[in-house]
């Protein structure tokens, strides 16, 4: 099952978030942690990035790693669409997918 | 399953150590196995053991050793990268006639041939970095 | 030992940062382990490649001499990602060409760079067993 895709910067600081979004295939994962969390958050282009991804290939799925998003005190403002996960859920995203790719 | 974990930035300057450690915490408790944890890049300096942070803050080198040594896990540091941060073991200071080491128990210092025989050996490897 | 498809994804820009002089140094050492390996240049990555690097007065090594030797060493999959070179500014012609010997086809040389579509380089690198990113 495709590629696990993780992007841990800020996509107001660099256009990783965007350049994964490119190499999100069918059977992918992208998963938001550390300062990638920001990129899930409601009101920004980032999210409305990801909300036109998941309409236009349902095949593609996203998640968050939530104690990031406690973390930098966000969890109210999450996105649609994108699935909260601890680090028992990151393991097993790894687990779940063929490789991973650490967007860094 | 069994996994390998790269990490390439040293702590407290960046998330990457702790949430690397966090992880593989997790790995352990899931019932996964882990093949090797690999220090790279600045990643070399979570293994000193002359760090002393703030008492109300994590240590983030001590973590890690006490993972090790409770799960017997094979935490390698790369040489290469070691040498050229002052990360030694006494062995390699005693070679190279330095006066002091600093390696913390729980890691060991190997070459770069260590990373790619973890990407062979292992199911799955993640790398944590900036 | 089993031959996994290993990828390492450069995306850091040389100098700057050590990213780029280590991960050369790893693409070296994998090399003696035999496994089917690519590496791919993508966003900052691909100003590793430039032609012309001169780097005394900035008190640095200059590495980039390397990256041509590398088809010595068997490492012959060079993906350049297209979008990243030209927002950039740059084409294949500002990158170092590099090559390698075909020793199934009498040693004739031939290039190792390939420059690919970002969707292109995506289906590579989903078929990656390993992917070491610096």
């Amino acid at each position: 099952m495709g590629l696990l895709h993780t992007v841990n910067k800020s996509p107001f600081e660099s256009n990783t978030f965007d350049t994964c979004l490119g190499y999100a295939l069918d059977g992918s994962t992208v998963l938001l942690i550390e300062d990638g969390v920001y990129a899930a958050t409601i009101g920004t282009r980032a999210s409305e990035k990801i909300q036109q991804k998941i309409q236009s290939n349902n095949d593609v799925s996203f998640a968050v790693l939530g104690p990031d998003l406690q973390a930098r005190g966000l969890e109210n403002k999450l996105a649609d669409g994108i699935k909260v996960v601890d680090y028992e859920g990151f393991v097993n995203l790894v687990a779940e997918h063929d490789s991973v790719q650490s967007w860094l | 399953m069994k996994f390998s974990i790269q990490i390439n930035e040293g702590p407290y300057q960046h998330q990457a150590s702790d949430t690397a450690y966090q992880f593989a915490k997790a790995a352990l408790a899931a019932g996964h196995e882990i093949f090797r944890v690999f220090f790279y890049h600045d990643g070399v300096n979570n293994a000193t053991r002359l760090a002393v942070p703030p008492q109300d803050d994590r240590n983030v080198a001590k973590q890690w050793s006490e993972l090790a040594l409770e799960n017997d896990l094979d935490m390698v540091v790369c040489i290469a990268a070691a040498q050229r941060r002052g990360i030694m073991d006494a062995a390699e200071a005693k070679r190279q006639g330095l006066d002091a080491d600093n390696l913390m128990a729980g890691f060991r210092i190997s070459g770069l041939g260590q990373l790619i025989e973890a990407g062979i050996e292992s199911d799955r490897l993640i790398v944590f970095g900036a | 030992m089993a031959i996994k498809k290993f990828m390492y994804t450069n995306r850091k820009a040389p100098y700057g940062t050590v990213y780029a002089l280590e991960s050369l140094e790893v693409v070296l050492i994998g090399a003696a382990f035999d496994q089917d390996v690519s590496l791919a240049f993508i966003g900052d990555g691909v100003y590793q490649l430039t032609k012309g690097q001169t780097t005394e007065a900035i008190g640095q090594k200059n590495f980039s001499p390397v990256y041509a030797a590398l088809g010595d060493y068997d490492v012959n999959k060079i993906y350049i990602e297209k979008e990243s070179l030209e927002e950039r500014g740059l084409s294949l012609d500002d990158l170092q060409h590099l090559v390698w010997e075909d020793e199934d086809e009498d040693w004739a040389e031939k290039d190792s760079i390939r420059l690919v579509s970002r969707s292109e380089l995506a289906d590579v690198m989903t078929e990656q067993e390993i992917i070491l990113s610096f």
